[in-house]
C-alpha cells in the first residue's frame, strides 16, 4: 500500500513542481499549494499506513493489544497543514495585492525591487 | 505491562522530578518574546507604549539569554522536556554552548533593532505592528536556536518567517510587495523542502530528536545508504535557501533593501544565520557521516557563493542591494567552515556567524543614516559625509574594515581560523576563495568609502571643492537612538578584534558541542545515554 501512494505523492511532487516553473504567479500559488499537500502525504506514509486500527488502548489495559496505525504522524502532518494554510492564505493576498500595484501577474514583469535599466555603479573618481 | 490495573511506575516515561529553577530559562527567550509581542499585539493602537514595552521585553530577552549562556557555560548542555516526558518521547528543548551563543547575540542584535526603530519607524510603522513581530521574529530565532527536536525546528523556522513576511511588507510599498513575492515563495518552497527531508528522516529512524537520530545513526552501519545520502541533500538545499547560499541565492537581493532600513538590519544579521546553524546542527551533530560526501559539494558552493556575493558587491551602486551580497558572501565563508569540518573550521564558523550577525545589522544601520544624512541610497548622489561629520565617517571605515575581514576587527579572526583551517585539511582553494572574497570585498567597501564619505559631494562635483550635503529626512535623526545601537555594535566588533580570546574560546566550545556531542547526548539521555 505505501508504493501506491508512494507513486501518488511522485505524481504530486511532479504536478507541483511543473506548475511553480510558470511565469504566471497564480499557477506558482497553485505549485504551492500543491507541494504542501504532497509534503504532508509524504509524512504521513512515512508513518507507516495501517488500515482500520485506531490507535486506542481499551479500558483496562496501560498498551494496545495489537500494532495499530501511528499516530504521530497525524500530529505532524496536522502542524503541517495548519501552517502550509495560513501561509497560502498569506501568499494569497500577497499576490493579489502585488497584481494591483504593479499591474501583472507574470512574475518575468515584476521588476520594481531589480529594476531592468539599472546602472552601473561609478567607474571612476 | 498488560493486563495489571492499578499501580504504573511513571518514572519509566515521565520526568517526576521538578524542574531545576535555573532550567527554566532555557524557554525563557521564546516565552519572554511570545509574551511580550503578544502583548504589544493588544496594544498596537498605543503608539507611543509600543517602543517602550518592546525595549522592555527586549532588555529581558536580553538577560534571560546571557543567564541562559552562563548557566550552560558553567554546568554543561541542559535539556528541559515539554510535558515531563521522556525523551525522545517529549519535545526536547536542548542548550548547548552553540546554540546560547548565538541567542545571546541575536538578542543583542534585536534589542539594538527595537532602539534603533524608535526613530526610523513612524506611527503607522508602528500601528501596523512592528514591535509585535519584532519580538515574534525573535521567538522564532530563539526556538529554533534551542530546540533539540527537528520537526520542533521546523515549526520555529515557520514562526520567525510568518513574522519576517510581516515584516516585509510594513508599509505597503509597490517595491516591497514585489520584493516580498520573491522573498515569500521562495523561502516557503524551502521550508517545504525542510519538512521533505524531516519526513524523510522520520521514516528512517522513527523519531525526531536529534540526540536520538545522532545515536541511531552511529549505529546503523552504513551511513552512506541511499536514503539517508537523499535526506542529507535535501537538507542541505533547504538550507541553503534559507541562508541565500549561491544558486538559490536571488531571493536575497530582491527583497532585503524594499523594507524599513531597520526591518532590513534585522533581517540581514539573523535570517541567513539562522539557516547556517540549522546546517551545522543537522550535518555536523546529527548526520556527521554524510559530510563525507557532502563536504566537496558544500566546498564548491561555498567558492561559488563568496565569489558571488562579493562581485554583486561590486556591481551594485543601490548601498542596501551592496550589502546584501554582502551577507552572501559572509555566507560562503561559513558555507566553507562546514565544508571543512575539523573543529577549527566549525569553531571559525561559528565565530564568522557571531561576527557577520554583528557587522550586517551595524552596516545596515549605518546605510540608514547615510540615508538621512546624503538624501539617497546611491552610490552615484552620495558624497561629502565626511564633512558633515568625520565622526561617522570613522566609524563607518570600522566597519568596512571589519566586514572585509581587515584587523584589527572582528572580522580578522574568523577568516584567520577558517584559512588556517582550509589549508591545513589541504582544501587549499577554499582558503584562496575566502581571501579572494575578503580582497574583492576591502574593494567594494573601499569604493562606497571614497564615494559617500571622501570625495566632495555627489557626481559632478568638482576636485578640491566641497559642497554642504543635506538628506531630506535628516529630522527624524534627533537624539541617540539611532547612534546608541550603532556604538554598541561597533564597539563589539573592535572589542571581538583587540580581545578575540573569549570569543574564540566560546566558538571552539561551541564546535567541541556538536562535533563530539557525547555531553549533549548525556544530557538528554542522562548518565546510561
Amino acid at each position: 500500500m505505501e508504493t501506491g501512494v508512494a507513486v501518488l505523492i511522485g505524481l504530486f511532487f511532479s504536478v507541483a513542481v511543473y506548475l511553480m516553473l510558470s511565469k504566471q504567479l497564480v499557477r506558482l500559488l497553485l505549485g504551492i499549494a500543491i507541494l504542501g499537500n504532497a509534503v504532508n502525504m509524504l509524512i504521513f506514509t512515512n508513518g507507516r499506513l495501517t488500515r482500520e486500527v485506531p490507535p486506542l488502548i481499551p479500558p483496562h489495559l496501560y498498551t494496545p493489544e495489537i500494532a495499530t496505525a501511528n499516530p504521530l504522524p497525524q500530529a505532524l502532518v496536522l502542524t503541517a497543514i495548519v501552517i502550509s494554510f495560513s501561509f497560502f492564505a498569506f501568499l494569497l493576498v500577497l499576490a493579489f495585492r502585488a497584481y494591483q500595484e504593479l499591474g501583472t501577474d507574470e512574475v518575468n514583469k515584476m521588476r520594481v525591487a531589480e529594476p531592468d535599466n539599472d546602472q552601473s555603479p561609478p567607474q571612476g573618481y | 505491562m498488560a493486563g495489571s490495573s492499578v499501580s504504573v511506575d511513571l518514572t519509566q516515561a515521565m520526568v517526576t522530578a521538578p524542574v531545576a529553577a535555573a532550567d527554566w530559562l532555557i524557554v525563557a527567550p521564546s516565552l519572554i518574546t511570545m509574551l511580550g509581542g503578544s502583548l504589544c499585539l493588544m496594544l498596537r493602537k498605543n503608539t507611543q507604549l509600543q517602543p517602550k514595552l518592546g525595549i522592555v521585553f527586549l532588555v529581558l530577552l536580553v538577560l534571560s539569554s546571557a543567564g541562559l549562556l552562563v548557566h550552560v557555560l558553567n554546568h554543561g548542555v541542559i535539556t528541559m522536556v515539554m510535558g515531563g516526558w521522556l525523551p525522545p518521547f517529549g519535545i526536547a528543548f536542548t542548550v548547548d554552548p552553540l546554540g546560547a551563543t548565538l541567542t545571546l547575540v541575536g538578542s543583542i542584535v534585536a534589542l539594538c533593532a527595537g532602539i534603533y526603530g524608535v526613530v526610523t519607524v513612524d506611527g503607522t510603522g508602528r500601528r501596523y505592528g512592528f514591535y509585535p513581530f519584532l519580538l515574534l521574529l525573535m521567538t522564532g530565532v530563539c526556538g529554533a536556536f534551542l530546540t533539540g527536536d527537528v520537526f520542533n525546528l521546523y515549526v520555529w523556522f515557520e514562526v520567525l518567517l510568518i513574522s519576517s513576511y510581516g515584516m516585509l511588507i510594513l508599509g505597503n510599498d509597490r517595491i516591497q510587495l514585489d520584493g516580498a513575492v520573491k522573498y515569500g515563495v521562495l523561502n516557503l518552497v524551502g521550508t517545504n523542502l525542510f519538512l521533505i527531508a524531516t519526513g524523510l528522516l522520520y521514516g528512517i529512524f522513527g523519531t525526531l530528536n536529534m540526540a536520538d537520530i545522532a545515536m541511531k545513526v552511529s549505529e546503523l552501519g552504513n551511513p552512506a545508504s541511499g536514503t539517508i545520502a537523499t535526506v542529507a541533500a535535501l537538507y542541505f538545499l533547504a538550507f541553503a535557501m534559507k541562508a541565500a547560499a549561491f544558486p538559490v541565492n536571488f531571493w536575497l537581493p530582491a527583497s532585503y533593501h524594499t523594507p524599513n532600513i531597520v526591518i532590513s538590519a534585522v533581517f540581514a544579521g539573523l535570517l541567513t544565520k539562522v539557516g547556517v546553524y540549522a546546517l551545522i546542527r543537522i550535518f555536523v551533530l546529527i548526520l556527521p557521516e554524510s559530510l563525507d560526501y557532502m563536504a566537496d559539494v558544500i566546498g564548491l558552493v561555498a567558492i561559488l557563493t563568496l565569489l558571488t556575493g562579493a562581485l554583486g558587491a561590486l556591481a551594485q551602486s543601490e548601498l542596501r542591494r551592496l550589502l546584501g551580497y554582502l551577507v552572501i558572501a559572509g555566507i560562503g565563508s561559513m558555507l566553507a567552515g562546514v565544508a571543512i569540518g575539523s573543529n577549527l573550521a566549525i569553531s571559525g564558523a561559528i565565530f564568522y556567524a557571531v561576527h557577520s550577525i554583528i557587522v550586517m545589522t551595524a552596516l545596515y544601520m549605518a546605510a540608514g543614516v547615510m540615508f538621512y544624512m546624503g538624501g539617497s541610497y546611491d552610490l552615484r548622489r552620495l558624497g561629502g559625509l565626511y564633512q558633515r561629520s568625520a565622526g561617522f565617517a570613522g566609524l563607518f571605515l570600522v566597519l568596512a574594515f571589519a566586514v572585509s575581514g581587515l584587523p584589527p576587527f572582528s572580522g580578522f579572526w574568523p577568516k584567520v581560523m577558517l584559512v588556517e583551517a582550509a589549508f591545513g585539511d589541504g582544501r587549499a582553494w577554499l582558503g584562496a576563495a575566502i581571501l579572494v572574497s575578503g580582497f574583492l570585498t576591502t574593494l567594494a567597501m573601499g569604493r562606497v568609502w571614497i564615494y559617500a564619505f571622501w570625495r566632495g559631494g555627489p557626481e559632478g562635483t568638482p576636485d578640491g571643492t566641497g559642497v554642504a550635503v543635506s538628506g531630506g529626512g535628516a529630522a527624524q535623526l534627533g537624539g541617540a537612538a539611532p547612534w546608541l545601537p550603532m556604538f554598541v555594535l561597533t564597539a563589539l566588533i573592535v572589542y571581538f578584534g583587540l580581545q578575540p580570546e573569549w570569543m574564540m574560546n566560546l566558538s571552539i566550545e561551541g564546535a567541541g558541542g556538536v562535533l563530539e556531542p557525547r555531553g549533549y547526548l548525556q544530557s538528554v539521555f542522562g548518565e546510561q545515554g
